[in-house]
């Protein structure tokens, strides 16, 4: 079934709107493109060439966009990033401190974008694929789905990354297949030479019947700044069962853009959780189209920032169809001047009777100077469905920093217990128990400031 | 002549500019229990929490050392970490903290400002075994979150639970036998018994004389708009409980002071 796009960001009103829409980036990023083009193969040329068209064509939001409103990007669009396809400075060890993954983990890595083989501990057996893309670029499963869904007409970025379309991850999980260990893709920026940018693409493809478990990792290094503009595509087929978990723990000098557009066919179960404990300026677009009946998608986000840091969650789901279950809960643990936003749309289409649909975005603000936008959008055509929202803001309890301070725990380790108390809601639906183990170490690490 | 452990001189604190304690003294030696009591609005829950450490009380005048210390100056965790310990009368409920994890952080905290290891969690799960027999804990209430959807019972056995854990000096209850039932009461007051000693001190706040049948203090305080107007053996406790609060209302006013 093939929908109208939902988030539309049509140039067509910017036109009218011009003050939305801006040029600014768009000549560094086309010429980087022209240099980056000369050293490809000759695959995907096409997608390639008429993505860089819609960068040309677009451009940028500026602030005065309505989706981009707290947004500034003129820190990323203006830094002269360089694309570097050398690798081979990084090493097992860098990626060794990286690493939130047991041992039985399958691993993907990418750096600035490039496959690296060496570092990658995948081991795929006759039926199951879990590579990087560009090796299979004359797949079957890869063509038919490659760039199908991601809206690169509307979407800027998703135009730029598409531009730049070389390699990211590939997992293909044919029919029946249960797949029990846990796959990993990790994704490091390596900004210790120069300025550094990347627009890494992923792929997933869960057959009918599959059930699976994958986690994204994104992390940077280096004292220059890095841009990782990334698309990942999934597709659930009928049956499938897929949990997502992406993982941000870029460091304070790096800029992140992502774009993940879900399609799940008729009794499919994803879930996902969303997790940024680091990075200057995070934006994730979420996009979950449920396009067959007894769908059920359970979203979870945990964003916890300090100092100047912005993070950006913007998700849409999309009912299409009867019968979906979809619950959304976004926590938020801000500090300093930190912004967060979040911004949740939910779509209930005319067909789309018997839905639930719930969301919820909670923040705690742990200073005066920090801030949490946050706009819940329901926009709902059928008659016979239920959907909530709610978003709350507010301090730690009083009360109960006292009680645990009356027993002996000092001022900041009780608002450390009480922040991981609220963080840990989202952590305790990641499965993967290794990798829940990693997020709250590091979410109390973020927590006593020691990142 | 014994140092006190804790030594209130004329304490004067308000809260939202009203004034509650009305220049309160009391002193407290080593393995004492003593019994304050009082009608309602006294100012007893005032005393406990000005002595924890809460914000929101403003002391106005007046000194209170706890081992010769000023104790007005400390922070909450210092008061705890040198051994005063609240039992709440309404103990928070936080969801998200397990009962272990908070009393294994709150154990070595005090551990670590005396200057021992911690404990590691082995040890911690044996010294935590032994201490639930004395309020005759659940398993299961150990790793629930702090207070979560306890009963009323649960919440007090969890305090003295708590303080049987932080083996504190000072005890102090606060109304610790409101809610409770007989059963329930009991329980609790056993626990309480089960830790006094000769290095171990209580304040027991209460407004019913029936909590010291089964915690005999050594003294009774009675507190009357916010000092202390009479002090006796256990036997003032009976007296008000035969005579009722009206008595020590009418002896106050017509004593003017």
């Amino acid at each position: 079934m093939s929908m109208e796009p939902i988030v539309t960001v049509a140039r067509e009103k910017a036109k009218v709107k011009n003050a939305a829409w801006s040029d600014t980036g768009k000549d560094h990023f086309l010429s980087s493109l022209e240099k980056f083009r000369s050293g490809m193969n000759g695959q995907w040329s096409g997608l390639r060439r008429d993505a860089a068209s819609r960068v040309r064509e677009l451009g940028f939001p500026t602030s005065k966009h309505e989706e981009w409103k707290y947004t500034n990007l003129l820190p990323v669009l203006t830094t002269a990033f360089h694309i570097n396809t050398d690798i081979s400075d990084v090493t097992a060890a860098d990626i060794r401190s990286l690493l939130p993954t047991g041992k039985d983990t399958e691993l993907l890595v990418f750096v600035n974008g490039v496959f690296h083989e060496t570092l990658s501990t995948l081991n795929t057996g006759k039926e199951v694929i879990a590579g990087n893309l560009a090796a299979f670029h004359t797949s079957e499963n890869v063509n038919r789905h490659l760039s199908r869904y991601a809206p690169v007409s509307t979407e800027p970025f998703v135009a730029l990354n598409t531009a730049f379309l070389s390699d990211g991850a590939f997992i293909y999980i044919p029919e029946e297949k249960r797949y029990d260990r846990p796959l990993h893709i990790l994704h490091l920026n390596d900004g210790r030479k120069m300025p550094s940018m990347s627009h890494p693409r992923n792929l997933i493809v869960a057959g009918k019947g599959v059930s699976a478990n994958i986690t994204e990792s994104y992390h940077s290094l280096g004292t220059h700044t890095s841009f990782t503009n990334v698309v990942t595509e999934v597709i659930l087929s009928e049956n499938a069962s897929l949990e997502l978990t992406r993982v941000q723990t870029e460091n304070r000098l790096s800029s992140h853009i992502s774009f993940t557009e879900v399609r799940m066919d008729r009794d499919t179960q994803f879930r996902t959780n969303t997790i940024t404990l680091d990075g200057n300026f995070v934006r994730n677009n979420l996009h979950i189209v449920m396009d067959g009946t007894n769908g059920s998608a359970i979203l979870n986000g945990l964003y916890i920032a300090d100092k100047n840091q912005v993070i950006d969650n913007h998700t849409l789901v999309d009912h299409a169809s009867p019968n979906c279950f979809s619950k959304e809960l976004y926590k938020g643990i801000l500090d300093d001047k930190a912004q967060g936003v979040f911004n949740g749309k939910i779509f209930v289409r005319q067909d789309a009777q018997k839905t639930n649909a719930y969301q919820s975005n909670k923040n705690i603000l742990l200073s005066n100077d920090a801030v949490i936008n946050t706009k819940p959008q329901l926009e709902i055509f059928a008659d016979d469905v239920k959907c909530s929202h709610g978003a709350t803001a507010g301090q730690l309890d009083e009360e109960a920093l006292f009680y645990l301070r009356s027993r002996g725990i000092g001022l900041e380790e009780a608002r450390v217990f009480l922040n991981i108390a609220f963080a840990a809601e989202v952590i305790r639906s990641v499965s993967n128990e290794s990798l829940r183990e990693y997020l709250m170490r590091i979410a109390k690490m973020k927590l006593r400031k020691e990142i | 002549m014994k140092t006190p452990i804790l030594e209130i001189r004329n304490l004067q604190t308000g809260v939202e500019g009203k004034q509650i304690l009305n220049g309160l003294s009391l002193s407290v030696n080593a393995g004492e229990v003593h019994a304050i009591m009082g009608p309602n609005g006294s100012g007893k829950s005032t005393l406990a929490s000005v002595l924890a450490g809460k914000a929101e009380y403003e002391v106005t005048g007046g000194d209170v050392k706890f081992f010769g210390e000023s104790l007005l100056e400390m922070s909450p965790e210092d008061r705890a970490r040198k051994g005063l310990f609240l039992a709440f009368q309404y103990p928070v409920e936080i969801p998200g903290v397990s009962n272990a994890n908070f009393l294994k952080t709150a154990v070595n905290e005090i551990r670590k400002s005396k200057g021992l290891q911690p404990m590691d969690s082995k040890e911690f799960l044996l010294f935590m075994k032994e201490k639930m027999k004395i309020v005759e804990m659940d398993k299961n209430m150990t790793q629930r979150s702090v207070n979560e959807g306890f009963s009323g019972g649960e919440k007090k056995r969890n305090e003295v639970f708590q303080m049987a854990m932080l083996e504190p000096q000072l005890g102090i209850l606060d109304e610790t036998d409101s809610g409770l039932d007989i059963d329930a009461l009991r329980i609790v007051a056993n626990g309480v018994n089960a830790l006094r000693g000769p290095e171990r001190s209580f304040l027991v706040i209460t407004h019913y004389q029936r909590l010291l049948d089964y915690i005999v203090p050594d003294y009774v305080h009675v507190l009357y708009k916010g000092r202390i107007v009479r002090s006796g053996g256990k036997e003032l406790a009976l007296e008000l409980e035969e005579k009722g609060y009206d008595w020590i209302r009418n002896e106050t006013e017509n004593v003017k002071v």
